[in-house]
Order: structure tokens, then C-alpha cells, then sequence
């Protein structure tokens, strides 16, 4: 018998070794993430994927499925919770989504769409934060990067490179390039890595590739990140 | 705390160097830390990581001297470096020095499962905090299907007004090592580590000499005491930061990594150090456990109330005239510790840190104990000339500067936070910014990875509840004040455009 477990009173079944994430996914369940993706080791530092687990808060993303567990995605509380954590996020940086190329494919941007924000709710920090335009393929603009590390386990795990890190502590914590002058031309780089498609707000892009999909045409101008992310990673926690 | 920033200023001024910076001729640079364990001999300073005690005018005249005649550190007066213990009042674990060797032939003598069970008995808990059954913790252990085990010292202690392990290490290190040894040998593990805050360099050759000496007496190594057990301990120096305490960061910085929390489950005694399974103690936790070892459960349990058994060691410090280490009963009410210390017109005290509570003047009939009180060791106490919300100012100044940044609440939410108690503490807040504050702390309370950003929101919601009309009072009467400083965010405008009249200024807002 499969062994199962509840989200709002649906019944998800799991295989043990599984987080809540993967099983939910499997079962067409969507939980808010953005420093999750099924490819790579769960790292659990944004918290949007936070349910509340038999009374307790959890990270969706880390946590164990296990038989009985009664978890809440959806509750009034949770999505205003996720709304200020995103928020966090926004203000923590410097995002300004109508000029940004990263615009209407950003899951940052798509996840704030999906809770219903509509405004920054905290003052900004204004952090004077670097752009990197030195690699003749790739940029980095260090403004937008949320420390979801995806780019640090991609060119890790996938890449076998180690370009990546974040280094430093609380607010400025920054994510920095394994290169002898810091910067992203020096590194190991390569525009076909990983690491170099994986961010999942506007803060590593690809050059001359900008707008080549127009505004208006992009993912979540279309279609919303649930749906998005169930079709794709659904099938990814599959496997 | 104590003059800190009179001395700060008279250190910068007889140095010739600015706070902050590094003097010209490279010899020496001056900086701000924040609490070095020394709250009992204050105001205290680091010197090549070496802790300098009791700072006064003809101290700081003493040091300059020797800095700018580039003496070696060696060469300097022993008094400046002298760490007094301070041990004020002893009970159960603070009488005792036991022979060396004693609490291990004691266990073997006894057995080891038995010793186990005289340590369930004791109902002995976590030391460092959290309170969690030491028995449990050493069983989980040791019932997990593993080819090697680690027994770990917490003495990290990072939590602003605790020195009692400092205390612990410098005079009863035998137990110390003692109760890890028991622990190595209840679990099955060959190696530990004394993770040893990188303030108490100072105890380093000393820690490492009765180590030896241990070794010597085969009390550790190879077959100790005959009795087939192996076990070493090795001492590690922290990291120097606040999270590095928190038991899985703690592990982290032991492989050579950052110390950032890991995500739980798995647990330590599941996969830990390595990914085997580990014990993580607290200082205290081994020293009570190498005696009960000896004395037996019965012993210890007969103090203290029906769920916090035996003893508490406190950091005494703050307001009062006899600052040091005061042993209690659990059970013991905050009256009666404010009178043994000599603390008058005391308007609240700080229990357990700044992730614990304060407690306001008609509480103190409330009890030192898991269940009421709960403190790693750190008792701080503030009179009638303090104010409520300098406190709370410095608290979340230090949360947004411990913060590791590996989750979005801890990480922006004590910066906001810090920012916003700044604004109501200045003068700027108005009629939501205490409802905004509120919703921000419990923000960060529920959300955060660990247990630092669990509790960065303490000093300002306990203060918060205790203390509304100090906060309403900050208040202007308009309904909104924006959160940043309008007439300042135009100095630059100002500077380029050579204008500093009248209407090269705005008001806030109209009052
Ligand atoms: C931010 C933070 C700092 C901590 N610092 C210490 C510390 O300095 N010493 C300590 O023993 N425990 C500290 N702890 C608690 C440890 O994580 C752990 O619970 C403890 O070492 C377990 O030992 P015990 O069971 O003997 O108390 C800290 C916890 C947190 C969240
Ligand atoms: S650059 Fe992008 S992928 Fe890398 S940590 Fe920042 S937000 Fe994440
Ligand atoms: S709560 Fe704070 S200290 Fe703990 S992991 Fe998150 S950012 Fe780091
Ligand atoms: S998606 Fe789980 S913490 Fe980021």
C-alpha cells in the first residue's frame, strides 16, 4: 500500500525519501518556491514554500513526507506571509521589472503576480549593488539577485565548475565569482553552462539576447507560475 | 555597558587612529566588538585576539605605550590579560572538584547503561538553551546504525552576557573533559571536539596542557583505563560569530565551512559531524554529568522543581554590585537572586539573552526553570537610569548584525526591523508604525530557519507587551512619517548644485 499523506484535505500519496515538495508536485499540488528546483539539491533558504505541517512551520522544500502528516499550502495566513516574505525580497534589492529584460519571464515577478502583491509594503534599502558586464556573454547585475544559490549548485552540480558562491553575512550578503579579480570574465564561465540559464530573476542574463521573445509574449504574460511550474518540475520530481 | 564609548573614544584619541581604522604606520587599528564574555570585568577589549580585562583610562595610557614602543605581546604586564572567575555563590556542581579520573572509574565501575540510566534519572537537560533530555539525546545516539560517532562541546559561548563557560573551562576543564569521556563512551564514539570560542584564546594553552596531561594519565587515547575504550578530544577555535553556537552551524564550521544552519531533519545524533551521528553539550551539560556520574542521579535531581531538576549556573551582570557566577537551584525566584547580587531600583532584567525575555519590576517573583524563566546562563540587569528602548535599540542592532543571511526573514527581516525601531526610538514613528513593528516580528518569528531568527523579535515583543505606552509615547500625532529622511536623501542634490539656503530644504512633512 502506498503510504500517504494530507495538503488541504487532499490525500498525496509519497515514496519515503520524498519532501513534501516532490511529493506535491507529483500530485499536482503547487507550493509557492523560488530557491527550489527539482534538478538540484533542495537548499531551503527563501521560505516562500513554507506549510504548516501538523501545526508546526516547515520548508516544503527540505522537509520529509511521512505517513499522516496534515500540512496547510493554501491558508489566508500563510499567503499573506508569503507576500511579505516576497516583498522582503523586493525591497531587499533593486528591482525595477519595466526595465528589466528579465520582465514577464522572472519568477520572482511571477510569484509576486500569483500572491496578489501589488506593492512593496517595506522601506527600500537602496543597496548600492554592482553590475558585472565584464564576460562577453554573460552579465551579472548583482541588483537583482535574490541568494537563491541556484547559479552556485548549478555550475556545481551540473557544470562541475564552482564559479559561484555567496559569501558575507546578513544584509550584505553577496553572491560572488570564483575568479582571481572577482570578476565574471576571469572565471570558467562558459555561456552553454548551466549556471550561466538557471537564475530565476534578472540577475545573470544572457548578452544580445535580450527581448528576442517581446514583452507581452513571455512566460506569465501568459500564463500563471503554478501552472508553469507544475507542468514543467511536475514531471521533473517524476524521476 | 560600562563607559564603553567614553573609553572608545579615549583608546581612538591616544592611539591617533580613528574607530574603524588602521593607523598609518600600520601598527595598529582599532574596532568595535560586541560582547567578548567578559561582562563580569568590563569594559573588556581583544588584542591579537588575546582579551584585555578591567579597561580604565591608566589601562588604556599602559596599552598605548606598548603598542607604539611595538612591544610583543609576551612582554606586556600579565594583570592587563587576567580573567578573574568570579564565582560568587556555588552549589551541587560549583562545590565539587573531583579527583581526576574519578567520574570515568565511577562509570566504569558502575556500568555504562547504568550510568545512562543515572542520567535519565537526574532528568538532566540541555545547558546551552534549549532544554532538551540529555539522556534522550546520548540514547538516539548511540542506537544509530553508524561505524563512527562524535561527541561535541559547545563553548561557543556567543549569547551577549554569558561567561560562565568561560568560567567552567578555566577551573573545572576536568569535568569538562570527563563528561565528554562519558559521553564518548555511552554513545560509541572515538573523537570529540571543544569548539572554543575565539574570545577565549586565552584559554587555549591551558586547555590543551590538561589535555595532555589527561592523555598522560591514559584518561584519554588509546583503551582508557583499560577498559577498551578509545576516545581523544581535539580543540577547535570558533569562527567568532553569534550563530556559530547553534548546533548544526556549529558542525558546519567544524568541516571547514560557513557557519550556516542546516536544515533539520536530518538531526545531529542522526547525521551530524561528517554526516555520523553526533552529540552536541553544552559546557555545563558535561560538567553536571561527569558529577552525576559520580553522585548519581538521586544527587541531583533531589534540587531544583518537577521539570527543571538540579542546578542552573548564571551569568550575573548589568546593574549591580557583586557582577559575576552565581550557581542556583532551578526554582529560585529573580527577588532572590536581585538581593544576593546587590541590585537596587532595578527596573527589568534580561533573562536567558537577547533571544530571551525581559522581565519588568513586578515580575521578579517568577522562578529561574525551564517552565517559567528558561536561560542558557545569561542574567542581565538593568536599573532606573536605563531606558526601555536603548535596550531594545541595541538588541536589534545586534540580531541584524549576527543574522548568517541564509533566509529571507532573518536575513532582510532583522535589517527592517532594526531600521524600524530605529525610527520609533528617533523620534520619526507615527500611528501604524507600532502595528507595522508587531507584524514584522511575527513575521520573522514564524518564519525563519533557526532558532536565531526565532527569537531576533524577543527583546522588542516582550518590551512591546510589557511596556506599550513607552513606545506610544515616541509617537508623533500624524498618521504617517515615511521611513526614510527626506531633507537628508537631498544632500547630494544639494552638494552639486552649490546650495545650502532655505529652499534647498524640505520638512518632512507638514506638522
Ligand atoms: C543562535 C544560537 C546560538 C547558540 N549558542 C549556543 C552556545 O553558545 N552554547 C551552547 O551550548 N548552545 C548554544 N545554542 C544551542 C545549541 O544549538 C544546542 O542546542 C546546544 O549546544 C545543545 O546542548 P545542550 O543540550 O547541552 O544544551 C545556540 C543556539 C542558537 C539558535
Ligand atoms: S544570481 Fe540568480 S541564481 Fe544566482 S543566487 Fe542570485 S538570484 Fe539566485
Ligand atoms: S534565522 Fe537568521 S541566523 Fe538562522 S539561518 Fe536564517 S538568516 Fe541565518
Ligand atoms: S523553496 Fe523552499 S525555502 Fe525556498
Amino acid at each position: 500500500m502506498t503510504k500517504t499523506f494530507v495538503i488541504d484535505g487532499k490525500t498525496i500519496p509519497f515514496e519515503d525519501g520524498q519532501t513534501i515538495m516532490q511529493a506535491a508536485s507529483a500530485a499536482g499540488v503547487y507550493i509557492t518556491h523560488l530557491c527550489h528546483n527539482p534538478q538540484f539539491t533542495p537548499h531551503g533558504s527563501c521560505k516562500l514554500c513554507t506549510v504548516n505541517v501538523n501545526g508546526r512551520n516547515c520548508s516544503a522544500c527540505t522537509f520529509p513526507a511521512s505517513e499522516g502528516q496534515n500540512v496547510t499550502n493554501i491558508s489566508k495566513e500563510l499567503n499573506e506571509d508569503r507576500e511579505k516574505i516576497t516583498q522582503m525580497l523586493f525591497v531587499e534589492g533593486n528591482h525595477f521589472c519595466p526595465s528589466c529584460e528579465k520582465t514577464g519571464n522572472c519568477q520572482l515577478q511571477a510569484v509576486a503576480y500569483h500572491l496578489n502583491m501589488t506593492d512593496n509594503h517595506f522601506p527600500h534599502f537602496f543597496e548600492n549593488r554592482e553590475v558585472d558586464a565584464s564576460h562577453p556573454d554573460v552579465m551579472i547585475d548583482h541588483n537583482r539577485c535574490i541568494f537563491c544559490t541556484l547559479c552556485v549548485r548549478a555550475s556545481e552540480q551540473v557544470d562541475g565548475k564552482n564559479v559561484f558562491a555567496i559569501s558575507g553575512r546578513g544584509i550584505d550578503k553577496r553572491l560572488v565569482v570564483n575568479s582571481p579579480s572577482g570578476l565574471l570574465k576571469d572565471s570558467a564561465l562558459d555561456v552553454s553552462d548551466c549556471a550561466a540559464h538557471i537564475c530565476p530573476t534578472g540577475a545573470i542574463l544572457i548578452k544580445r539576447t535580450g527581448y528576442s521573445v517581446p514583452i507581452g509574449q513571455r512566460i506569465y504574460d501568459h500564463a500563471h507560475i503554478d501552472a508553469v511550474a507544475l507542468a514543467s518540475e511536475g514531471e521533473a520530481h517524476d524521476h | 555597558m560600562q563607559g564603553k564609548s567614553e573609553l572608545m573614544t579615549y583608546f581612538a584619541q591616544q592611539l591617533k587612529v580613528d574607530i574603524g581604522c588602521t593607523r598609518a604606520d600600520g601598527l595598529v587599528s582599532l574596532q568595535s566588538t560586541s560582547c567578548t564574555g567578559m561582562c563580569d570585568q568590563g569594559p573588556a577589549g581583544l588584542v591579537n585576539g588575546y582579551a584585555l580585562t578591567r579597561l580604565t583610562p591608566s589601562r588604556i595610557d599602559q596599552i598605548v605605550d606598548y603598542v607604539n614602543r611595538d612591544i610583543p605581546l609576551t612582554q606586556w604586564e600579565a594583570d592587563l590579560f587576567h580573567v578573574d572567575d568570579n564565582i560568587i555563590k556555588r552549589d551541587l556542581l560549583l562545590n565539587e572538584k573531583p579527583l581526576k579520573g574519578q567520574a570515568i572509574s565511577a562509570t566504569f565501575a558502575r556500568g555504562l547503561r547504568e550510568t545512562l540510566a543515572e542520567i535519565e534519572l537526574s532528568g538532566l537537560r540541555g545547558r546551552g538553551g534549549a532544554g532538551y533530555t540529555t539522556a534522550w539525546k546520548w540514547t538516539f545516539c548511540s542506537e544509530e546504525n553508524a561505524t563512527q560517532r562524535y561527541v561535541v562541546c559547545n563553548a561557543d559561548e556567543g549569547e551577549p552576557g554569558t561567561f560562565k563557560d568561560r568560567v567552567l573551562l578555566n577551573s573545572y576543564a576536568e569535568s569538562v573533559f570527563e563528561g565528554m569521556t562519558i559521553a564518548a563512551a555511552i554513545v560509541g564514539a572515538t573523537h570529540g571536539f571543544l569548539y572554543l570560542r575565539g574570545e577565549y584564546l586565552h584559554l587555549l594553552d591551558k586547555l590543551e596542557s590538561i589535555l595532555a596531561a589527561r592523555r598522560a594519565a591514559n584518561l584519554l587515547g588509546c583503551n582508557i583505563l583499560q577498559k577498551g575504550v578509545d576516545f581523544d578530544i581535539e580543540i577547535c577555535l570558533g569562527a567568532g560569530a553569534y550563530i556559530c553556537g547553534e548546533e548544526s552551524a556549529l558542525i558546519e564550521s567544524l568541516e571547514g565551512k560557513a557557519g550556516i544552519p542546516r536544515n533539520r531533519p536530518p538531526y545531529p545524533v542522526t547525521q551530524g559531524y561528517l554526516a555520523k551521528p553526533t552529540v552536541v553539550n553544552n559546557v555545563e551539560t558535561y560538567v553536571a554529568a561527569a558529577n552525576i556520574a559520580i553522585h548519581g542521579g538521586a544527587w541531583f535531581a533531589k534540587l531544583g522543581t518537577a521539570k527543571s531538576k538540579g542546578t542552573k549556573i548564571l551569568s550575573i551582570s548589568g546593574d549591580c554590585t557583586a557582577r559575576g557566577i552565581y550557581e542556583y537551584a532551578f526554582g529560585t525566584t529573580v527577588n532572590t537572586i536581585l538581593a544576593d547580587c546587590g541590585a537596587s531600583d532595578v527596573l527589568g532584567v534580561q533573562v536567558g539573552g537577547p533571544s530571551g525575555v525581559f522581565i519588568a519590576n513586578d515580575e521578579f517573583e517568577r522562578k529561574i526553570a525551564f517552565e517559567d524563566l528558561a536561560t542558557g546562563g545569561s542574567f542581565i540587569i538593568f536599573n532606573n537610569t536605563r531606558s526601555i528602548l536603548d535596550i531594545v535599540h541595541n538588541f536589534s542592532h545586534f540580531f541584524a548584525h549576527e543574522s548568517c543571511g541564509f533566509c529571507t526573514p532573518c536575513r532582510v527581516g532583522t535589517s527592517l526591523l532594526k531600521k524600524q525601531v530605529d525610527k520609533i526610538v528617533e523620534g520619526h514613528g507615527s500611528a501604524g508604525d507600532i502595528v507595522a513593528l508587531e507584524e514584522l516580528c511575527q513575521l520573522i518569528k514564524n518564519y525563519s530557519h533557526c532558532g536565531l531568527g526565532q527569537t531576533a523579535a524577543n527583546p522588542v515583543l516582550s518590551t512591546l507587551e510589557r511596556y506599550p505606552e513607552i513606545y506610544q509615547a515616541m509617537l508623533k500625532k500624524i498618521s504617517y512619517e515615511p521611513g526614510f529622511d527626506l531633507d537628508k536623501s537631498l544632500e547630494t542634490a544639494r552638494r552639486m548644485a552649490n546650495r545650502n539656503d532655505a529652499a534647498a530644504h524640505l520638512a518632512q512633512v507638514e506638522n
